[in-house]
């Protein structure tokens, strides 16, 4: 294939990555449709793993997704039983169904990247202007949540991932896309091929911690409710515990890459582009302000007083902050990291 | 989670002063220094203090940008240069807010590394007197000896690394000492690269020179166009290296959509490390700097720079040579002045565009094309007058000061453009004098610079990544076994404590429960 092949073939990939997204993300809304009537309440002891006795909140080992499959034994209500367990397949099976779909997505959504990389010539990494850090970026939020779907029963992530990449996919492709092309001199650097990886990594993480810390804020509410529901999405999120626990270990995750990204491979870069490895231009000064936030946030989580709800907020005002970072400085900053590739 | 933590930091300081002694007031204010809560918000306002640094535009990243916003500004502009908010980061309060987060982290480090040494060489605790009310307790009952399930306890705790302490029926354990050391060690690593980085703003210096194609450079502060030294650097300590650009090239991208893209751009240097020292080659490119002795010559920009001749009234030749040109944007549609003090009976100064390829609309005027040099072409206006050179004031070489210049206009009073195309001739009326393009030459931006302490600052990020992972990811845990003889069957309690938070303290126990009881059963078989 030539350059103008795989340019080509990078855009109908990226392309239908996004519409199979949004399959996923509709087949999602399908499986919490379902639920609204299935109480999710009263099948946590038939759980997979057996939860041991005496197990606290910090010990909520086995998996926090309230299966449908469990929920049709829960506690009947008005609905019959029968009823009820044909909308319990139901949500199983669309819960499934957008998992699968996001697979698909996801070989698309590389396969358009690893492409966009060989429409260039010389041939060289798909992440050199705002249109393919975007979709890097959305990429790197899709892996992480697959990669961590089994481990951590994430399929109640299914809905907030496959909005997002729905979301920065067509924004990518509406707004930021630039024609494949090689890169500025600046951007000639493997330093530029490991910065941008760990950014990405570092920043997915980031955004699946957000979007666990938002979870949990919603979630912690309802469980001091008195009269909180017992179906819907938020009674069938995991417990606020199991989502704080998971928000952590995802930022625990993120905040050495991000270390990584801004603090050793950026500046390293930086030295040999710019001959200074700190220079305080506003994409740096930003990148530093991101990880004292995330700082902050993992201090927040062994002070007392602010751990739980504090912590939580500190996460998104962390979050908010790459996003700046990224939005902001790139479109309308000055600085030496204008990439954008836009006029 | 509220298990765990407990024992890392100082208890919570009381938060308003109690009526003491001035001694005891000092000790009062250094425990609220040191709190976890005052490191918390010190790190907020340091996060927020970086902000303006990043709107405003910033004296030691781009004057330029400084002034042309203080040109616009002049009402806000003696506000913020009180505040320094045109050096954020060598600021009073930026430098306040930092340095207050080091004290604290050093008072923070202290306390925590002489209990760290302490508890690390501690024996794991005796277990609770109630093992059930532990986080994770399992009970199960074997055949066996209590001493054999003892004994296969603590095999089995010692292989999966723990430090154990054997009662007469218990066995305690503990693992993850490296936790806290790894904190430490992160903690520690944060101090050393500052200290780092310090070193290379207080001894370093950066400057930035442009250099036509063809010329050369020796590094003295008269050569620099900007110079920016650190505190404790003198020009004295300047190493003498010089260097000549023989060839400097630059290529576009000619088509496509991202026609007028650069692809590469790279200057040949021929340098010599100091004077008599042999001559040297060296392809300076984006990303590939020339390391020296005293300083690193790093390729940051380019443009052009063009070539004129300039005759006065009197027909004597009152300048020639490159004019450097500033670009504006990416078509590389460039600014610049030539000033001409040699002229008679009155000196000339031009200002005006530089277009390497010139392009016309009726809505835009002349306009760049292209960024490369296709079709170069020059529109400037002339003035005659007092160039203001011998005030001995310092002026930029890229403006004119208009002070004691007048325009010089057509006959019917209009401004007179001079629209010159590369290698014409353009009289000026009145008989002033005239102008020829000559030629394009081109100029690279270059920047040395010199940053000593780099690599303490570089080994002590790696050092703080390295603390940090085993901060977050080696968990420190207990575990307890007890044994007791019932009904002729041996009753075994075992149960775990983590001390840090999002561990899976319920897999490892029921792992360890797995290992004794199942081992102890086999057994039993055979
Ligand atoms: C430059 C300032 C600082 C930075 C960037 C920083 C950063 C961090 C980070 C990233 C962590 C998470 C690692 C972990 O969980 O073990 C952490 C933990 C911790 N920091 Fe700091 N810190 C700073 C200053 C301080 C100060 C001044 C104190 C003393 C009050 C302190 C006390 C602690 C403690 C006790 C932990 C352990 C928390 C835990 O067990 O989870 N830090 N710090």
């Amino acid at each position: 294939m030539s350059p103008a092949d795989f340019a080509s073939f990078s855009n109908n990939a990226i392309a239908f990555a996004s519409i199979v997204y949004a399959m996923a993300l509709l087949s999602h809304i399908a499986e919490w449709a379902f639920g609204r009537s299935v109480p999710a309440e009263g099948s946590v002891a038939t759980v997979e793993q057996p939860v041991a006795a005496g197990a606290g909140a910090s010990a909520a080992a086995g998996p926090p997704y309230v299966g449908p499959a469990d929920a049709a034994t829960g506690t009947a209500s008005a609905d019959s039983i029968d009823d009820l367990a044909a909308k319990a397949q139901n949500v199983e099976k669309f819960g499934r169904i957008g998992v699968a779909l996001t697979v698909v997505a996801a070989v698309l959504h590389l396969a358009g990247l690893i492409t966009r990389g060989l429409a260039a010539d010389p041939v060289r990494v798909p992440w050199g202007n705002m249109y393919e850090f975007s979709v890097a970026g959305a990429f790197g939020v899709t892996a992480i949540y697959l990669l961590l779907l089994r481990k951590y029963s994430l399929r109640w992530l299914g809905l907030p991932v496959t909005a997002f990449a729905v979301v920065v996919l067509m924004l990518a492709v509406l707004l930021l896309y630039v024609p494949a092309g090689p890169l500025v001199p600046a951007l000639h650097s493997y330093w530029l091929v490991i910065h941008v990886i760990a950014a990405v990594l570092g920043a997915g993480a980031f955004t699946v911690g957000a979007m666990a810390s938002v979870l949990y804020l919603v979630k912690s509410r309802a469980e001091q409710r008195a009269d909180a529901p017992t179906t819907g999405y938020v009674a069938r999120l995991p417990k606020a515990a199991m989502l704080d626990r998971l928000a952590y270990r995802v930022h625990a995750f993120g905040f050495p890459v991000w270390t990584f990204a801004a603090l050793v491979a950026g500046p390293i870069w930086a030295e040999y582009a710019w001959g200074r490895y700190w220079g305080w231009d506003p994409k740096e000064v930003w990148a530093f302000i991101t990880w004292v936030v995330y700082a902050a946030y993992l201090h927040a989580r062994a002070t007392a007083g602010w751990r739980g709800k504090g912590a939580a907020i500190i996460a998104l005002i962390g979050f908010a902050t790459v996003l700046f970072n990224f939005v902001g400085i790139n479109l309308f900053g000055s600085g030496l990291h204008s990439y954008s590739g836009l006029k | 989670m509220s298990t765990t933590l407990d024992t890392q930091q100082p208890p919570a300081p009381p938060s308003t002063p109690p009526a003491l002694s001035p001694k005891e007031l000092g000790r009062w204010a250094w425990r609220q220094l040191t709190s976890m809560r005052t490191a918390l918000i010190l790190l907020f306002l340091l996060a927020l203090a970086a902000v303006p640094g990043s709107i405003i535009p910033q004296q030691r990243i781009d004057a330029m940008a400084v002034s042309r916003w203080q040109d616009q500004h002049p009402h806000l502009t003696p506000v913020y240069e009180k505040l320094g908010l045109f050096s954020v980061y060598n600021s009073v309060w930026f430098s306040a807010i930092y340095i207050l987060l080091m004290i604290s982290l050093v008072g923070c480090i202290l306390p925590r590394t002489r209990i760290y040494w302490r508890a690390m060489r501690a024996r794991p605790p005796k277990a609770p007197r109630n093992l059930s009310r532990l986080p994770e307790a399992r009970t199960f009952e074997v055949d066996q000896e209590p001493a054999a399930v003892l004994e296969r306890a603590r095999t089995v705790l010692r292989r999966r690394r723990y430090r154990v302490e054997t009662g007469e029926s218990e066995v305690a354990a503990e693992r993850g000492y490296l936790r806290e050391a790894g904190n430490l060690l992160f903690h520690i690593s944060v101090l050393v690269v500052l200290v780092g980085f310090a070193v290379g703003n207080l001894f370093g210096f950066k400057g930035g020179v442009i250099v036509v194609n063809g010329q050369g450079f020796s590094n003295s502060l008269s050569q620099y166009d900007d110079f920016a030294p650190g505190a404790f650097f003198g020009p004295d300590d300047l190493k003498p290296f010089s260097f000549t650009i023989d060839d400097f090239k630059v290529d576009f991208l000619r088509s496509g959509q991202q026609a007028g893209m650069p692809t590469d751009f790279s200057a040949k240097l021929s340098y010599s490390e100091a004077p008599g020292q042999p001559e040297k080659k060296y392809k300076l490119a984006v990303n590939h700097p020339l390391m020296l002795d005293g300083g690193a010559v790093f390729l940051v920009g380019h443009g052009y720079a063009p070539l004129v001749t300039v005759r006065d009234g009197d027909g004597n030749v009152a300048y020639k040579g490159p004019a450097v040109f500033l670009p504006q944007d990416g078509t590389f549609e460039s600014f610049g002045v030539i000033k001409v003090p040699d002229a008679m009976p009155k000196q000339l100064g031009f200002e005006g565009l530089f277009l390497p390829t010139y392009g016309f609309t009726m809505e835009t005027g002349p306009y760049s094309r292209f960024p490369d040099a296709l079709d170069p072409v020059m529109s400037l206006l002339p003035y005659e007058g007092d160039l203001g050179l011998d005030a001995g004031k310092p002026q930029s070489v890229y403006e004119l000061d208009k002070k004691g210049l007048e325009l010089i206009k057509k006959p019917d009073g209009k401004p007179f453009r001079i629209d010159i195309a590369l290698g014409q001739t353009k009289q000026l009326p009145n008989g002033a004098g005239s102008i020829t393009f000559d030629g394009v030459q081109r100029w690279a931006k270059l920047q040395v610079s010199d940053t000593p302490g780099k690599g303490v600052a570089l080994g002590g990020v790696i050092l703080a990544i390295t603390g940090l992972l085993g901060s977050l990811f080696i968990r420190p845990r207990r575990a307890w076994v007890r044994v007791r003889r019932e009904d002729g069957r041996t009753l075994v309690e075992l149960a775990g404590l983590d001390r840090s938070a999002g561990g899976d303290l319920g897999d490892e126990i029921d792992e360890l429960e797995r290992l004794i009881h199942h081992d102890t059963l086999q057994k039993e078989k055979l």
